[in-house]
């Protein structure tokens, strides 16, 4: 494998890594996910959203 | 429950934007250079000249290194979504699933599977598999575009779908009226085809560089053939794409079409506005010129924005204060329609809770009746509904000029290619090197028009930015954006260093 070839895979790897390692796992929850158990407290969440000024 | 306080909701705005302007560094030239290489790689087969083959790899080879460092970096944009614009989301989340599904299926599968073949496939499949497999790859990421900016479009164009207020989710009603809005149609051709234009001069910059050096002439001459026809035909289709996606925005955001255009009072005969510098902090009511000068085409706005020289074009007075000759009802009388939708949607979750069917279904009626101008029951001021006119007045005027420089360059070199005089013109040489980056910044300022334009707006009239966002802390938000400002740089700088390198290096014989 050629000198490039390497340079991009270890950059690919570094950046993946980073990206859902890292930022997904420590910086990055769902919002919804973490904070209603369900479908129902989340569209119950939006629509307190929407009905207050 | 209060609106997202105003940090929370720029900060989330910044972060967002610095992300979706790193990605769109690194998406056009990968779209671009994908046909470049399958269009060399074309000719080579047809004419058998091991030559193009040589060209296609090292074209190649830069496509090789911008879509290693460049891919993925838009599934931070989809990280952003479930964290800082999770309201947005939620009420979006079943007319986007689609088209992102798709849009990841089409790259994962159908872009990697041949990238893999393309890039490695070299002397162990066959020319004409090979060839197959390149033209596979440019049209998986074609693809792939389109499925983001059917997302994109809808956002501004928010068609074929209702809103359920049981569940606060946009339904939709019809998958092809929204994977096939003139809006997604328009603004598809456009992006795409000014990423084919930041290729071009990328090709055509480099190539002439090496003429400089009096490197590579061969490969040099036939890739600037190859580049400026692409380029010119390309530049000439963002112009057509670009009056067809104006006349999209004159029917379905003409405040976005009258801060692009700098019309602040709406008149028939509308003429355009080619140059022009806009008086700072003069009201939209003010009656008087709200330009230090201005250079205008008469009558084009008209014939542009409704293929009708003498049609009426609203400027922004109209369209806040309103126009009842041309039918055009006050941002004041939105607000009162968006309140009885808001004031009829609390209604609704309350009688639901207490099973009371009657009122569900007057409240239901009233909301259903007022529900499209919903989102301007969270504007305060009608002049919130007005964008940042000076950013995207000079953003679309520099985009349109640096595009018609480009269709001009691109035409002179072509005369001199054929001239056989290219070689000679040391000044045009060095003008298309230092247009490479004008392509990457005309391309950008599209998007700030496209996005800046839009404001307040998340969802067209239906949701405003301020509303789409989480309640979360604005302090994590500043964080993650100085974060992704230091990644992204990293990455971008990694690229530009790779890239100069495999340039300097050159093509290999």
């Amino acid at each position: 494998m050629s000198l490039l070839n390497k340079r991009l895979w270890l950059i690919v790897f570094i950046k993946l890594f980073i990206m859902f390692a890292i930022l997904k796992l420590f910086l990055f929850k769902d919002f919804f996910k973490t904070n209603f158990d369900n479908d129902s407290k989340r569209s119950e969440y939006v629509i307190k959203t929407l009905t207050n000024k | 429950m209060t609106i997202a306080d105003i940090s929370l909701v720029d900060w989330s705005r910044a972060q967002f934007a610095l992300t979706a302007i790193y990605h769109w560094i690194f998406v056009p030239l990968t779209l671009g250079l994908s046909v470049v290489m399958a269009i060399m790689e074309s000719l080579y087969i047809i004419t058998k000249n091991e030559e193009w083959k040589k060209i296609t790899k090292f074209w190649m080879s830069l496509f090789a290194i911008n879509f290693a460092i460049g891919a993925a970096t838009g599934i931070i944009l989809e990280f952003e979504f479930g964290t800082n614009w999770a309201n947005y989301s939620w009420i979006v989340g079943d007319i986007f699933g689609a088209p992102l599904a798709i849009e990841g299926i089409m790259a994962f599968f159908l872009e990697s599977t041949f990238i893999a073949l393309m890039f490695f496939g070299w002397n162990k499949v066959g020319k004409k598999t090979h060839l197959l497999s390149t033209w596979l790859v440019t049209i998986g990421s074609t693809l792939s575009s389109w499925w983001i900016l059917v997302a994109n479009a809808w956002m501004n164009n928010p068609v074929g779908m209702k809103f359920n207020p049981d569940t606060a989710r946009s339904e939709m009603l019809n998958f092809w009226e929204v994977a096939f809005s003139p809006f997604a149609i328009h603004k598809f051709l456009h992006t795409v085809t000014s990423g084919y234009v930041v290729a071009a001069l990328f090709v055509v910059g480099i190539s002439s560089w090496y003429l400089i050096k009096k490197r590579h002439k061969s490969f040099s001459l036939k890739s600037i053939a190859i580049g400026s026809i692409f380029g010119l035909v390309s530049s000439l289709f963002v112009v057509i794409s670009g009056d067809s996606s104006t006349y999209q925005i004159a029917h379905k955001q003409p405040i976005k079409l009258a801060a692009l255009e700098g019309v602040y009072k709406g008149s028939t005969n509308a003429p355009i506005v080619a140059i022009g510098l806009i008086k700072n902090n003069v009201p939209i009511n003010e009656t008087s010129n709200h330009f230090l000068f201005k250079i205008e085409f008469p009558n084009m706005l008209s014939q542009l924005a409704f293929k009708n020289k003498n049609a009426f074009v609203p400027g922004l007075f109209d369209l806040v204060y309103g126009n009842y000759l041309y039918g055009i009802d006050p941002v004041s009388k939105r607000m009162e329609r968006g309140t009885i939708a808001m004031t009829a949607l609390n209604s609704y979750k309350s009688a639901k809770s207490k099973m009371d069917t009657v009122q569900m279904s007057l409240s239901l009626k009233d909301f259903n009746e007022n529900v499209k101008d919903l989102g301007y029951a969270y504007i305060n001021n009608p002049l919130d509904v007005v964008p940042n006119v000076p950013l995207t007045f000079y953003s679309f005027h520099l985009m349109v000029g640096l595009g018609m420089y480009f269709i001009i360059l691109f035409f002179v070199i072509l005369i001199f290619v054929w001239l056989k005089w290219i070689v000679k013109i040391k000044l045009l040489l060095w003008l298309t090197v230092l247009t490479i980056p004008l392509g990457f910044i005309a391309s950008e300022l599209g998007w700030v028009v496209a996005e800046v334009g839009r404001q307040p707006w998340a969802i067209q009239d239906l949701l405003p930015v301020s509303k789409a966002t989480s309640h979360i802390n604005a302090s994590n938000v500043q964080i993650t954006f100085i974060l992704f400002a230091v990644l992204f740089t990293i990455l971008l700088l990694a690229n530009i260093k790779i890239l100069l390198t495999q340039i300097k290096q050159g093509p290999k014989d």
